[in-house]
């Protein structure tokens, strides 16, 4: 089973890294990553991970990394089974 | 492999344009619970949702928190019930509406719809005391939903139900004087009802059903918006290509959840219902995707071939993504639950007669319209019969929740709340139906009900 974790908004120091460090608690493997900065400071970072093996609840997860974008402010999290983008994008 | 773009146009669609799962319904077959004993009937229709549904709430939103989609409605529909009380002989039928009322709440869901009666071609005695128990049932249920098949192609209209249904929306209206007439918000009136539909409040599983199955109603007018927004001038080819794409996108995500749901709870897999449902939320009108194709008021000449072009590019994109679609499929158009039409409605561009019009290319009928509590029960039978006689000879479904809101007259409005919205009362023609609604009997089937 994998996730897509999409971070969105201000860009600083330091947002891969936190949200990775989160992965590697849960025993979350990172598969791919892909990230831009659009025009002004909007930060976009994709990532696709593995949650076949995670240590906690993928609800917990989820929490953990939402609560990462308060702590760090101005960004969204969304954490998202994969199969949702590739059922309604692709045939 | 990664697409950004598929990515942030997808949580863009959740996040700023109300794209959601409308509804997982669960329907669930009440014919093994018949017995003899009327009690008995009770205490099995009981037994039998409570554990079927039991975990129908929690696995929708575990599915919605892990795939990020938000399900808004779980609901549960059941046979017509009428089959089941009048099989145990009951007169009084408002016991059963009150044991589908706590069986629901003990699991969750938000609406329960099967009330319901199939009696277009002839009402059974136990099915005239069902209806006659209607009323009552509403008022003493608060999330059970009733619906009357009075119409099909095949065998036309019965008019003696059309004249009964009168009476019983406007008695449904007054036992609920004190909440608006909401009794009457939870009553639909059909012609060539489906026995798939997961919305409310016409939802019922019907009897060409298995023993349990999930339905899923998807809806997304705001994300259909959104998308017309950047069309401003192109020609109605490129709306409607653009229209079915993104019916595309939503019913595959229909189709995800339905699947996973059916999975996940052991139940089989029955249809996506590709509805644009409108709710009362800013950026959620169907009313508003009109306006979008260049109309300046929903309502205006025009209307009702921007919303033939709309339900048909629906049904096309969506038909494309799912094996199964099934329900009512189509734009919706229920005047208190979209706030485009509200204000339309508010500002007379939107009226009674050009709603009649829209009926008869959109996916339902006239639908939660609040008319003066002094409207006669003839005058509804009438309103019924019009919207009947669309259905019947066009071959598809149409439906009539008209709500006779006691004490209120054209000028005020009516609210009930969450999704049923708010209503501006609407005039009716004053002149008089009495005489054409008391005849009484059969309009024949339309000659092209004879297709074999």
């Amino acid at each position: 089973m994998r996730a897509v974790i999409a971070v969105i908004g201000k860009d600083r120091p330091g947002i891969i890294a936190k949200v990775s460090n989160i992965c590697f608690l849960a025993n979350s493997n990172i598969l791919d990553i892909t990230q831009t900065v659009m025009q002004g400071d909007v930060f976009t970072m994709v990532m696709l991970v593995d949650v076949e093996n995670l240590q906690i609840s993928f609800g917990e997860f989820k929490e953990k990394l939402q609560a990462l974008a308060g702590e760090l402010g101005g960004i969204e999290i969304h954490v998202q089974r994969e199969e949702i983008f590739s059922s309604m994008h692709r045939i | 492999m990664i697409n950004t773009n598929e990515i942030i146009s997808t949580i863009n669609m959740v996040k700023y344009q109300k794209l959601d799962v409308r509804t997982v319904t669960m329907g669930i077959s009440l014919l093994d619970c018949i017995d003899s004993n009327k009690d008995k009937v009770i205490s099995n229709i009981k037994k039998k949702i409570t554990t079927y549904a039991k975990d129908l709430v929690r696995t929708g939103e575990d599915i919605s928190n892990e795939f990020g989609i938000p399900i808004v409605n779980k609901r549960i529909s059941v046979t017509p019930l009428s089959m089941i009380t009048e099989a145990c002989g009951a007169v009084d039928c408002v016991p059963f509406a009150i044991a589908l009322d706590e069986a629901a709440k003990e699991v969750g869901v938000n609406f329960i719809g099967g009330f319901s009666a199939l009696v277009h071609k002839g009402i059974r005695p136990g099915e005239a005391n069902f209806i006659d128990s209607i009323p009552e049932a509403l008022a003493a249920t608060d999330i059970v939903c009733s619906s009357v098949n009075v119409a099909n192609t095949r065998a036309g209209i019965n008019m003696d139900a059309v004249k009964k249904m009168g009476e019983i929306v406007k008695k449904s209206a007054e036992l609920t004087a004190d909440k608006g007439g909401i009794g009457a918000a939870k009553l639909v009136v059909f012609a060539n009802a489906v026995e798939d539909n997961p919305f409310m409040a016409g939802a019922f599983h019907g009897v060409g059903e298995g023993e349990c199955v999930i339905n899923v109603g998807v809806s997304g007018p705001g994300v259909v918006s959104a998308a017309l927004a950047e069309m401003d001038g192109a020609p109605f080819d490129e709306v409607a290509e653009k229209i079915k794409k993104t019916a595309f996108h939503v019913t595959r995500m229909g189709e995800l959840v339905a699947r996973e749901a059916s999975k996940r709870l052991g139940v089989r897999f029955g249809i996506v219902d590709l509805s644009l449902a409108p709710t009362p939320a800013m950026g959620d009108s169907v009313a508003h995707i009109l306006e979008a194709m260049g109309l300046e008021s929903c309502g205006a000449h025009g209307t009702t071939a921007a919303l033939a072009l709309l339900n048909d590019a629906v049904k096309k994109g969506g038909i494309m993504a799912s094996s199964h679609v099934g329900g009512l499929s189509g734009a919706f158009i229920p005047v208190s639950e979209d706030a485009g039409m509200i204000d339309a409605v508010r500002k007379d561009a939107l009226t009674l007669n050009k709603l009649e019009a829209m009926t008869s290319v959109c996916s339902v009928g006239l639908d939660m319209i609040a008319l003066p509590g002094h409207t006669p029960a003839s005058v509804i039978s009438a309103i019924i019969a019009d919207e009947m006689a669309i259905g019947m000879v066009n071959n598809k479904t149409t439906a009539c929740r008209l709500i006779p809101v006691p004490g209120k007259d054209v000028g005020e409005e009516v609210s009930f709340g969450g999704l049923l919205g708010t209503a501006p009362i609407m005039p009716y023609n004053p002149y008089s139906p009495e005489k054409f609604i008391a005849r009484g009997g059969r309009i024949p089937a339309p000659l092209h009900s004879q297709r074999n």
